[in-house]
């Protein structure tokens, strides 16, 4: 399967043809280069995975297949970086999952860029990310994993900073660079150790579940913990990083000032599930060698799912909402990791993790790609300047309304057959894991409707220009993934993907899907009662009752603040400044006060050195006197 | 005579050429003319060096040729390369090719600055060819010298001050270094056996163990200073941000690679047994240097500044990674030394283009200069991604490398002062980013800039040179690493022996 | 009456001293170069007088005298032309405040 390398290097090429030339070429034929290439190799991991997938199985499961690695630098004989291409179910998925979603949005773009300053150098990047992206999932090693985990970091600074006249916008852009390269700190450490320990960076031995290969590992402690649970608790922190688990999601929210494809793309479907992806590939690793993690990977999810879903209820700019909606999703791909087994059923989590980012990537793909139509059309992002929209924008409409039904997890739609696993997932874990995870999605259905109502429904805001319905290039990917997000449901993914490899046959838990469908529906009704007319003031009230709370909830619980406050005071205020003075004045201080020192000393014997020949001979004279005088009393 | 030789004639000759020059054009000739042969030089030296090693020659230095010119000190001209002395070599010689086009525009006395400029590069080549100690130590002075002019002359702002501060370090790190030459001089041989200089020669025997634990702390500190060691670094501030472009180019370009290169090939190569005994104190120096450097360059506002301290945190990463004392981290110091040496020269260049057209390095007085001069503006980005250790850019390369060979020490007090070091790749990212964010994004600051031009064509060339550079030891870096990582063999040798 | 030697000595002696203590004190450039003369002359007397007493038979102290003349008249003359040169240019031979050279 040599041509996968085609997959990659396609928009590579592009990147490099639309950065050097891209300003030459007129809009239209950079858009349509870049969406050719990407169209390519779309086609190509389509046939890829049929190829993968097809292919008869090796004692129950579908072989992985090293496509290509070649040595790329070589640290030590054992510890080498590697390029390659390594095929196996979940790759082969993600493969499926970023070529199409990011077809989608190059495709999108057309209408929503157009006109736009710099539309070819937005081409050239989202091919930079794809390529990046599509990197990251093939790695052969851990070490392959940084360097495109590194590259996708910088296509989304560069993409959430497209607009990089608006302050906002590099502020934004800068936050999410240097809160996700602090988590990647993490990451490379624990990458170090971890290599040092099994001699590898390479996927294979690290994740053979074999322990012999951390055999030098064993009774090492640091602090109290073993050294191999740092070492995957480290990695997991790049993975918290990237995929804005709490407390490092802050920088998400805010990307939301990068163009909304960009969102859709970057910060909904592919590089935020980058984390999850990691944890997945890892995921013998964690469950062998330090399960005491994958509980704490289970908690973080949980807390940063249910952080993010309350907050989610409480904002007001739509791509807000759905960026909090994401990290709530996450939450859940985390959570069902986390919970996860190996073996038969107990590998369900596993599954259901892989299943609803396959799922989630294209519904919460659609809802980002449909609310940019929404902005497109009324100019603002705020839920007050929308209303009664369900008219004007009928595609739209109909196509967000099935991606809140998909992410409320009502059936037919894809999200409630992923969602109903990982609760199952759950509550085979613990019955409180599960009730947790049973009310987040109850508030998920209940937020997204509130968006759903205010946008569509509710009493309709004062437009300056009458909004339409967006453009074909626009409308089409809406359909094509709401078309998806209908039929993805049914698809018998355990059969294609799970913890071992071997088949995970799906049987709906009906009294696990009956609890969480009758949860949403209640949500759904409540958020019908309270936002569908608009003119409901329970809502109004019962902020007026819990001043406090919302207004936490609406600044987030004031994590950003914690966070600027270490910043800016701390580290910048503070140490940096501090060191600033000090070196100025101490260490550039002492080393003036050396030459002064010096001046002074030659200023103070410079009298000896008078230049009067006279007083010269005086003291010579003496000199000789006492010469004299010592010479004849020796 | 070998063509070793060629690469402190080319300067020579090119300093003749100048002094026959008579405007602006032949001077221009001049330099372009001898600074492309250097670099086509450095790149046959390149080939030359690895078909030789292709043949099968294991000897430590090739192309050596000895010719004794001060009989009583035993002193030679001695020359001979490896590995590492060809890449330096290259990053020389670019650095020069890329700084006459930085200067392309030099006023006032332009004949002079590039006489200076020529001989400040003979000795650049000739301290990278040598093997002989004293010629060595010569090289480094004639190196040093026509700094204090360059700066003194042609500077901006406080130049007298910052000139004479250089210069008065940098001659106490040579005063250190010279006292520990001779030492390593007085006991390169056994009781009896004649006295050498020669590198090579010295390292088959060994010094004393006393004489090492003396001047080893010496010699390593008297490059040190150079190399912008910890506490002796703050010459580098000011006297980057005093020097004319193209000579802040060549300094934080090259120049500091002296330090690092000493350090390495005369520190450690000769005094083994002193530098695992006492590399614990230089580590932790060197791990200052790391992380202060960057906090520093985080509140600096002048542009220069930033990049003089950022210069700190890097070239003391390449001298924290050479006292790791591994094969691993060795090579990556080199590695950081063409890194740093590439990018820092960009970062110089292009603020130079900047300056020369803002008049102004205060980022608070700039904003918004993207749009103005997408060119320069890319360039800088392209420069800052590289500084962070973008992979795919060279400093990714050298500082993982750097990481990696510095994690192989099994023990705490190295493992501890890695992590030290590695969270100055988020502290990097800070500063770049801040500056990167204030000067090229947001909105035009002053009005006046919108009629500013971008980069003329001469300049394009200095940018595209060095970019491709970066890239292309971010892209492909196993030969490289592999050449570096060969001859750090005998290093190695030494140290286990 | 038989003149002894000690009795050039004391003279020549007496001479330097006063030649010395004429340097050292004198603040005009000439009274500098007078003492400076005195000094030389009383080391002649020397060189004579010991030729004259110690070996009679020799000629090099009378030669070393005539040659220390010699000298001393073409170093009177550099000098005094340097002196001159100096009082055209500052109008001023005091040795005090010639120290423009050194600022």
């Amino acid at each position: 399967m040599e041509y996968t390398l085609l997959i990659l290097l396609l928009p590579l090429a592009t990147f490099l043809f639309l950065g050097l030339v891209g300003m030459k070429l007129s809009e239209r034929t950079a858009g349509i280069v870049g969406t050719l290439s990407l169209g390519l190799a779309a086609v190509l991991s389509y046939v890829a995975a049929w190829q993968f997938f097809s292919a008869p199985r090796v004692e129950g499961i579908h072989p992985p297949v090293v496509a290509w690695n070649f040595e790329w630098l070589r640290f030590t004989d054992q510890l080498h970086i590697d390029l390659g291409i390594l095929l196996d179910p979940i790759s082969v998925m993600m493969l499926v999952v970023i070529t199409t979603v990011s077809l989608m949005v190059h495709l999108y773009s057309f209408g929503y860029m157009k006109g736009e300053r710099g539309f070819q150098r937005y081409y050239a990047f989202l091919s930079l990310f794809s390529f990046s992206m599509l990197g990251l999932v093939v790695a052969t090693n851990i070490f392959q994993t940084y360097i495109f985990w590194e590259l996708v970091g910088v296509s989304s600074y560069l993409l959430i900073g497209f607009y990089y006249t608006k302050p906002e916008a590099v502020a934004a852009s800068k936050k999410a660079f240097i809160v996700t390269r602090f988590a990647d700190l993490g990451f490379l450490i624990g990458i170090l150790l971890l290599s040092y320990f099994a001699g590898t960076f390479s996927f294979e031995t690290l994740t053979s579940g074999n322990a012999s290969v951390f055999a030098g590992a064993a009774g090492r402690t640091f602090l109290g913990c073993s050294v191999m649970s740092w070492a995957t608790a480290l990695i997991f922190m790049g993975c918290a990083g990237k995929s804005a688990m709490f407390p490092l999601h802050i920088w998400l929210p805010d990307a939301m000032e990068g163009p909304t494809p960009v969102s859709a793309l970057i910060h909904a479907a592919t590089m935020v599930v980058a984390g999850v992806y990691l944890v997945a590939r890892l995921f013998p690793l964690y469950y062998f060698e330090t399960p005491e993690v994958l509980v704490f990977i289970a908690v973080v999810g949980a807390v940063t799912s249910l952080y993010a879903a309350v907050v989610a209820c409480v904002q007001t700019d739509i791509k807000r909402v759905l960026a909090f909606s994401t990290i709530s999703q996450i939450g859940f791909m985390m959570v069902a990791l986390g919970v996860s087994g190996m073996e038969g059923h107990d590998g369900l989590g596993y599954m259901a993790s892989m299943f609803h980012l396959f799922t989630h990537a294209m519904f919460k793909a659609l809802l980002f790609l449909g609310a940019g139509a929404i902005i497109h059309a009324v100019h603002s992002n705020e839920m007050s300047r929308m209303g009664g929209l369900r008219k004007k924008m009928p595609v739209t409409h109909i196509t967000f309304l099935i991606a809140c039904l998909a992410i409320s997890g009502i059936p037919p739609f894809s999200g409630f057959f992923s969602k109903d696993e990982i609760l199952a997932a759950a509550f085979a874990f613990s019955p409180w894991m599960g009730w947790t995870m049973s009310v987040i999605a109850g508030i998920t259905a209940f937020y997204m409707f509130r968006l759903y109502y205010n946008i569509f429904w509710a009493v309709p805001a004062e437009q300056e220009h009458e909004p339409h319905e967006a453009p074909g290039s626009m409308t089409v990917p809406l359909v094509i993934l709401a078309a998806i997000t209908c039929v993805a449901g049914f698809i018998p993914f355990g059969h294609f993907v799970s913890a071992t490899g071997a088949v995970l046959p799906i049987h709906i838990d009906w009294r696990v899907a009956g609890l969480s469908v009758l949860i949403a529906c209640l949500a759904i009704a409540l958020a019908t009662c309270f936002y569908r007319k608009g003119t409901n003031s329970l809502p109004d009230r019962l902020e007026a009752t819990f001043p406090r709370l919302h207004r936490a909830a609406y600044r987030r619980f004031y994590i950003d603040e914690a966070y600027l406050f270490v910043t800016r005071r701390i580290i910048f205020g503070g140490i940096c400044s501090g060191l600033a003075w000090f070196d100025r004045h101490v260490i550039d201080g002492a080393m003036n006060g050396l030459a002064w020192l010096t001046g002074r000393a030659s200023m103070a014997i410079r009298g000896l050195q008078s230049g009067q020949v006279q007083q010269y001979a005086y003291v010579f004279l003496l000199g000789t006197l006492v010469l004299t005088v010592w010479l004849i009393l020796m | 005579m070998n063509f070793l030789s060629l690469f402190v004639a080319i300067p020579l000759l090119m300093m003749l050429g100048l002094w026959l020059s008579r405007n602006m054009g032949q001077i221009r000739i001049v330099m372009v003319s001898g600074a492309s042969m250097l670099v086509a030089l450095a790149f046959g030296t390149l080939a030359a060096y690895l078909s030789a090693r292709a043949a099968g020659d294991t000897a430590e230095m090739l192309f050596r040729a000895d010719l004794l010119w001060f009989a009583p000190l035993n002193i030679h001209y001695a020359v001979g390369v490896d590995g590492i002395s060809v890449a330096m070599l290259i990053l020389s010689s670019l650095i020069v090719f890329t700084g006459v086009f930085a200067s392309w525009k030099m006023d006032p006395l332009p004949k002079e600055f590039f006489l200076w400029f020529c001989l400040l590069s003979v000795g650049v080549f000739g301290f990278f060819i040598s093997i002989d100690l004293f010629t060595m130590f010569m090289f480094y002075e004639i190196a040093l010298i026509p700094m204090y002019l360059l700066i003194g002359v042609w500077g901006t702002g406080r130049k007298e001050y910052s000139a004479m501060k250089l210069t008065l370090m940098l001659m106490g790190g040579s005063a250190l270094l010279l006292v520990g030459i001779l030492g390593i001089y007085f006991h390169s041989a056994p009781e009896g056996a004649p006295l050498t200089m020669n590198i090579l020669e010295i390292a088959e025997n060994s010094i004393p163990m006393s004489a090492q634990r003396l001047f080893f702390p010496l010699t390593f500190v008297g490059f040190g200073v150079l190399g912008a060691l910890f506490p002796f670094h703050t010459w580098s501030p000011d006297g980057h941000a005093s020097a004319p472009t193209s000579v802040s180019m060549l300094h934080a370009g090259v120049l500091m690679k002296l330090g690092g290169y000493g350090c390495f090939r005369v520190a450690i190569f000769l005094m083994p047994e002193a530098a695992q005994e006492l590399s614990w104190l230089f580590l932790i120096l060197t791990g200052i240097s790391v992380v202060y450097g960057a906090f520093s360059a985080c509140v600096q506002t002048d542009l220069k500044y930033i990049n003089a301290y950022s210069s700190v945190s890097h070239c003391g990463l390449v001298l924290f990674a050479i006292l790791m004392l591994n094969r691993t981290a060795m090579t990556g110091a080199v590695l950081q030394m063409l890194s740093h040496g590439l990018m820092t020269a960009l970062f110089f260049a292009l603020i130079g283009m900047i300056y020369g057209r803002t008049h102004t390095r205060d980022i608070r007085e700039m904003g918004g200069l993207m749009r103005i001069m997408p060119f320069l503006g890319a360039g800088y980005v392209i420069a800052g991604l590289a500084s962070l250790g973008l992979p795919g850019l060279s400093g990714f390369v050298a500082e993982m490398s750097v990481f990696v060979g510095s994690f192989q020490h099994a023990d705490l007090f190295h493992r501890v002062l890695t992590l030290v070091a590695a969270t100055s790749i988020v502290i990097t990212a800070v500063y770049i980013l801040r500056v990167v964010g204030k000067l090229l994004y947001g909105p035009v600051v002053n009005q006046n800039h919108l009629a500013l031009t971008d980069a003329a064509w001469f300049e394009r060339i200095s940018v595209v040179t060095l970019i491709v550079a970066i890239a292309a030891i971010g892209l492909f870096p196993l030969g490289l690493s592999d050449m570096i990582s060969e001859s750090i063999l005998p290093v190695i040798e030494q140290l286990v022996k | 009456m038989e003149i002894k030697m000690e009795y050039y000595l004391v003279i020549s002696t007496i001479m330097l001293f006063a030649g010395i203590y004429g340097f050292i004190t004198r603040r005009n450039l000439l009274a500098v170069l007078i003492s400076v003369e005195l000094m030389l002359n009383s080391v002649d007397i020397n060189f004579v007088v010991f030729n004259r007493f110690l070996f009679p038979g020799e000629m090099e102290g009378f030669f070393f005298a005539l040659f220390a003349i010699g000298v001393s008249a073409a170093e009177t003359a550099v000098a005094i032309a340097i002196i001159i040169n100096i009082y055209r240019n500052i109008r001023d031979i005091q040795v005090r405040h010639l120290d423009r050279m050194k600022h």
